[in-house]
């Protein structure tokens, strides 16, 4: 089946997400699509499997066109979707997983159903037990039973968001031999990753989408080189590193750290940092960048491994403890975990330096200006936008502290914001702590850190001076080339 | 004890028990469908005086306990529409109502308090009946403990046998998951929330035409909508688990006014008080086995392991919890 | 928000508060006319019966105390995001622990010294209850709804058990409870007031402590964030579970103190019903007050009336008495819809 996308644009709130994309997917081929984190492929994808609504724009399906939808009659229309998050049911058995769902005629017969499953299985030489509990698979092979429930129900537009996270080589393998199957079978596919790897080897053609917008398309054989240019904005000339200055002593140190959390966990970590170093977390979100930061703040802990924190074993410390040896993190969900819905500007400043109103109010008012935050004392946190909750966050932080360990420090500035955002931190922290933080943009990292790290599938791939980095490198370290 | 035949306890643990049974098992529908009807106390109360208003006046008992059905499914209904189309808490929404209908079934039924009024007879099974020893406790009883007996595999069928039972609990672990799969996760939870909430109507109306004849103020069922709502939790949302949660508890119940003749000076709600700190202890045991150092303990004990297993209900993921599509 | 109500949150609350009487008393003559009775019959009775004369509003605010006690306890926990449904057990505890004290004390000779102790007494055992149920809810992984109403059941047993047994009357047992304390044991009052001026001005005491509390210092400023996103408040250097802790005593400690008024002050006994159902009607007062302090001593005040007014009603028009408890419900219940459907135009409108 042939899948035409026209014009679409969706909004959420005053976000323009998609800014009118176009795509055009033949029959029988296998299409990726790529771009950085938030460039707006799931949502894309979503709006085609009617998930999501769509703010303007017009689906053709073989050139007929499809009215709004939902999931449903989406399914119906032939479109089904393996979502990154998986959309299943863990208490569930395997083959009560197989059998949920009204994208199809239900069928309550277990042995029939049974016999469906295991058929749909030994075709693509997956191994299922249908009794088992979903909760005792791997995540890979709950994505391969979500892959032949799809298939059972005769989809013939495939789209999988981000397949090969979290999963092992060996599935990957599999996996990517069972899509070759589909497609010679004469369904369509299409690819949403942010790995360059997967998408040159599976591929007959890509598109690359960044911020909302298509910024190019190419057919395979890929030059992986033209498909970062087009992924990433382009590497920055200007330099505003001051001179570094010499490294003190260590300040946080992971010993042998493995952890379990995000998708990817973190395996056999070891590195040092130390006072007056800015470090840098390069690689896609999810790859283990995040959980670095939790285990080094003390708020998760490690499965085995040891990690010091500003002189202390985090062994037996919790969060409370890190803040009071002189450690600050700073989260990437803003309202989730890092503001509190409700709370005026004055009663986070309250909150934060354990004051009395008063002078909560003169700090917030004074933090208002330095950090160029539109809104009052008293406007509520939730009501700010998100880069005024980012520069919030910010100027939150203990100005004191010596460790500061951020997550995506400048989401939601532009750059010139960014640029005051980082001069600020540098004065504040660079002279006498370490700042330690991970960033979705790759020329943030470049232009800010002295020291990168390379997160690929929870590994420390990559841990260079700055000195001694390419930015393609780097790149294609990030997509695990 | 040795005065009271067994057959005799036995059977009345039974019909005690049926009534419960079906107010758990509707519970237990709503629950695994991942909503919150917290209303049940209420519920049921007003139901019973409902059902026995219908029947006093008409002298029918289908309409008497289709009132009943009637009436559960209308507050289950309430609950749905707040909680699952309104936003608000189910919790609190639910706690307002069962203080509400309680107080409303004392009101309307002011009337028709202490009246005599229609009482179901026990239905003998022909032939079953002469059974020695079992036919007097299961085949000698009134309608309701037909009902309930019947319910347990009803649900259990439904549940884990059609295709239909197999969305209900898809809707109650992951309702988004659902939407992506073409199912209304909001009108399933409507629909069972309803059909819960009319089991428990029934439930009400066994209570007023059989099981505890008449109306009045303390009707004396006051708090069993509570310890109904506890027992799904002690069943571990399974429908024989909790049907075998009611008959513990009517156990204890029936146990409690033997044992009242022989300890006179305590009182026999000090009896009916019992189920609670077992139901916390059950509860706290339940929580106990899901801890990392307890389950590595059991790892390897395969035996204990699969009774553990088997023991701990875990609550449907998404209860209390509802899907707004964009 | 403010657009559409020029008066701000004020003018926003005086609308739903319009909304909702509307509502209640359309349901409520809907109700009356059903079961044969006239509305303005009945509305005046429930007028007349409770602020008809002095002495029905003296019985209204002994009423307004405990209920009133009970609802500002409520709000601490409502505040780190717990529903202690527990409170009328809590209140049965505190009556428990203050009969207990005063029955130990009747020969001692220093009245009012007992009486501290005793309401001290009530505060404590209400705490330590309440904070059963907490440490249930945060060790136990029972949820405090359950734990809270499980508890609740075992203190109405327990106060059974003691009438019935150890503190029963001499001679027989009964359910009016244990024997009367003797006249200089009963909590202070006034010549000729039907109402302890001393306990109304604890209350409104502990009302005006609880608002500078919640509103204005550290503590209340923490304990609100923790209700409001317990995940962000462990960045800030605070423990979610502590803060729960600390605001499920609190609330047990003024249903204990609810409860010792109640045997020192109203009933000078330990009766089997000494709670009175008023924890569970303290959840609708504060339900309706959307879960913020400022209302509740006015909601307490209307249901206290609705519970004494109604009281008459089956005298004189044979109606039963639980119409306060229906009208009640249905306050909060009206509240919910239309907080519900100002929630359904706020979804509307962000689409």
């Amino acid at each position: 089946m042939q899948v035409e996308l026209q014009q679409i644009h969706k909004r959420f709130g005053k976000n323009h997400a998609l800014k009118g994309v176009d795509l055009k997917v033949e029959a029988g081929t296998i299409h990726g699509l790529v771009g950085e984190n938030g460039a707006g492929k799931s949502t894309l994808m979503k709006i085609l499997t009617g998930y999501l609504s769509r703010t303007q724009g017009r689906i053709l399906l073989d050139g007929r066109e499809m009215a709004e939808a939902d999931p449903a009659t989406a399914a119906k229309s032939g479109i089904g979707m393996l979502y990154q998050e998986p959309q299943d049911f863990p208490p569930l058995t395997v083959l009560e997983n197989f059998m949920v769902g009204r994208d199809a005629e239900p069928d309550s017969d277990r042995d029939r159903q049974r016999q469906r499953l295991n058929d749909l299985a030994g075709g693509l030489h997956f191994q299922l037990d249908p009794a088992l509990k979903l909760e005792k698979l791997t995540v890979g092979e709950r994505q391969q039973l979500e892959l032949l429930r799809l298939l059972g129900r005769g989809v013939q537009v495939l789209i999988l968001d981000e397949p090969t996270t979290g999963i092992s080589d060996r599935q990957k393998e599999r996996l990517f031999g069972a899509l070759h199957q589909i497609r010679d079978q004469g369904r369509t596919i299409l690819l949403v990753s942010h790995k360059l790897e997967d998408v040159v080897a599976l591929c007959d053609r890509v598109t690359v989408l960044r911020h909302g917008m298509v910024t190019g398309e190419a057919q395979a054989p890929f030059q992986v080189p033209r498909l970062l240019e087009m992924m990433f904005d382009k590497p920055p000339e200007t330099d505003t590193r001051s001179e570094a200055a010499a490294r003190g002593e260590p300040l946080l140190s992971f010993d042998q750290v493995s952890a379990d959390g995000e998708r990817t966990g973190l395996s056999e970590c070891n590195l040092t940092i130390h006072r007056r170093e800015v470090v840098g977390l390069a690689g896609l979100s999810g790859s283990g960048q995040g959980l670095f930061l939790r285990l080094a703040a003390a708020l998760d802990k490690p499965a085995r491994g040891k990690i010091r924190t500003l002189g202390n074993d985090l062994g037996n410390m919790g969060h409370r403890e890190f803040r009071q040896a002189g450690g600050c993190f700073l989260p990437a969900d803003r309202l989730e975990e890092g503001l509190i819905p409700g709370f005026t500007v004055q009663d986070h400043f309250a909150l934060a330096h354990n004051c009395g109103m008063a002078t909560a109010k003169v700090l917030a008012a004074e933090a208002i200006s330095q950090f160029r935050i539109r809104g009052h004392p008293h406007t509520t946190a939730e009501s700010l936008s998100g880069g005024n909750q980012q520069r919030l966050l910010l100027s939150l932080m203990p100005p004191d502290a010596s460790l500061a360990l951020l997550e995506n420090p400048t989401r939601g500035l532009d750059m010139e914001s960014a640029r005051l955002v980082w001069e600020h931190l540098r004065r504040q922290f660079a002279s006498r702590g370490a700042i330690v933080f991970s960033s979705a943009e790759l020329d943030e990292i470049l232009n800010i850190a002295d020291r990168v790290l390379v997160f690929f599938d929870g590994r420390i791939v990559r841990d260079l001076p700055i000195g001694e980095l390419d930015y393609q490198d780097v790149a294609a370290a990030m997509t695990g080339k | 004890m040795n005065e009271l035949p067994l057959t005799a306890l036995l059977a009345s643990v039974l019909a005690t028990a049926a009534p419960l049974i079906i107010a758990t098992l509707g519970e237990t529908i709503t629950e695994k469908a991942g909503v919150i009807n917290l209303s049940l106390d209420g519920s049921l109360l007003l139901s019973a005086m409902i059902a026995f208003m219908v029947g006093f006046e008409t002298g029918s008992f289908t309409l008497g306990f289709a009132a009943g059905a009637v009436t559960g499914a209308a507050i289950a209904l309430l609950v749905g529409f707040f909680g699952i189309y309104l936003g608000q808490l189910q919790v609190a929404v639910g706690f307002a109502l069962t203080l509400m209908c309680k107080d409303l079934a004392y009101f309307l039924g002011n009337p028709y308090s202490r009246l005599q009024g229609p009482q179901l007879i026990s239905w003998k099974i022909p032939g079953l009946s002469e059974i020695p020893f079992f036919g007097p406790i299961l085949f000698q009883q009134p309608l309701p403990v037909y009902m309930g007996l019947l319910l347990i595999p009803a649900v259990w069928w439904y549940f884990y046998r059609t295709s239909r039972g197999l969305e209900l609990r898809a809707v109650g672990e992951n309702p988004e998951a659902c939407y992506t799969r073409g199912i209304d996760p909001r009108r399933k939870q409507i629909l069972y929330i309803v059909i819960g909430g009319a089991l428990v109507g029934l439930a009400g109306a066994a209570f007023s035409l059989g099981i505890k004849p008449g109306w009045g103020r303390p009707q004396g069922i006051e708090g069993l909508g509570w310890i109904a709502l506890a027992i799904v939790i002690f069943g571990g949302w399974h429908p024989i688990r909790v049907a075998l949660g009611a008959f513990l508890f009517a156990f204890l119940q029936v146990m409690g006014i033997v044992l009242q003749g022989i300890w006179t000076g305590i009182p026999a709600q000090v009896f009916q008080m019992a189920p609670f700190p077992l139901m916390i202890l059950a509860l706290v045991l339940i929580n106990l086995l899901q801890y990392k150092g307890v389950q590595r303990w059991l790892e390897d004990k395969p035996g204990l392991a699969l009774l553990v297993d088997k023991l701990r209900g875990a609550p449907p993921r998404a209860l209390g919890k509802t899907f707004h599509p964009d | 928000m403010n657009r559409e109500f020029p008066m701000g949150r004020l003018g926003r609350h005086l609308t739903d508060t319009f909304l909702i009487l509307i509502i209640v008393t359309v349901f409520t003559s809907l109700l009356l006319l059903l079961v044969g009775a006239s509305p303005t019959e009945a509305f005046t009775h429930l007028i007349s019966g409770s602020f008809g004369s002095w002495s029905k509003v003296a019985r209204v605010l002994n009423v307004w105390v405990p209920l009133t006690l009970c609802s500002v306890g409520l709000v601490y926990a409502f505040r780190s995001g717990l529903w202690n449904i527990g409170v009328e057990g809590q209140m049965v505890l505190g009556a428990i622990g203050s009969a207990g004290v005063l029955r130990m004390g009747v020969e001692s000779g220093h009245p009012l010294l007992l009486l501290s102790l005793a309401l001290l007494a009530g505060a404590l055992l209400g705490a330590a209850w309440a904070l059963f149920a907490g440490w249930l809810k945060i060790r136990g992984g029972v949820h405090e709804i359950f734990a809270g109403l499980g508890l609740n059941f075992v203190a109405i047993g327990l106060v059974l058990w003691l009438i019935f047994g150890p503190w029963k009357r001499p001679g027989i047992a009964s359910m009016s409870g244990t024997e009367p304390f003797p006249r200089d044991l009963w909590f202070p009052t006034l010549e000729g007031w039907r109402v302890s001026p001393f306990a109304l001005a604890l209350v409104i005491l502990l009302i005006l402590a609880t608002a500078w509390i919640l509103n204005r210092s550290r503590f209340g400023l923490n304990l609100k964030a923790v209700g409001h996103n317990p995940r962000a408040v462990v960045l800030f250097g605070l423990s979610s579970q502590r803060y729960m802790l600390i605001a499920i005593l609190i609330s047990g400690a003024l249903a204990g103190l609810a409860g010792g008024l109640q045997v020192s002050g109203v009933y000078h006994r330990l009766i089997p019903a000494i709670s009175s159902g008023y924890g569970y009607l303290g959840l609708l007062v504060v339900m309706l007050a959307g879960f913020r302090l400022a209302p509740i001593p006015f909601i307490a005040l209307f249901f206290a009336a609705l519970n004494v007014g109604s009281i008459q009603l089956p005298m004189m028009m044979q109606l039963d008495s639980s119409l306060s408890g229906v009208i009640q419900g249905a306050c909060v219940l009206s509240a919910l819809l239309v907080f519900g459907f100002r929630h359904l135009r706020r979804r509307g409108a962000a689409d």
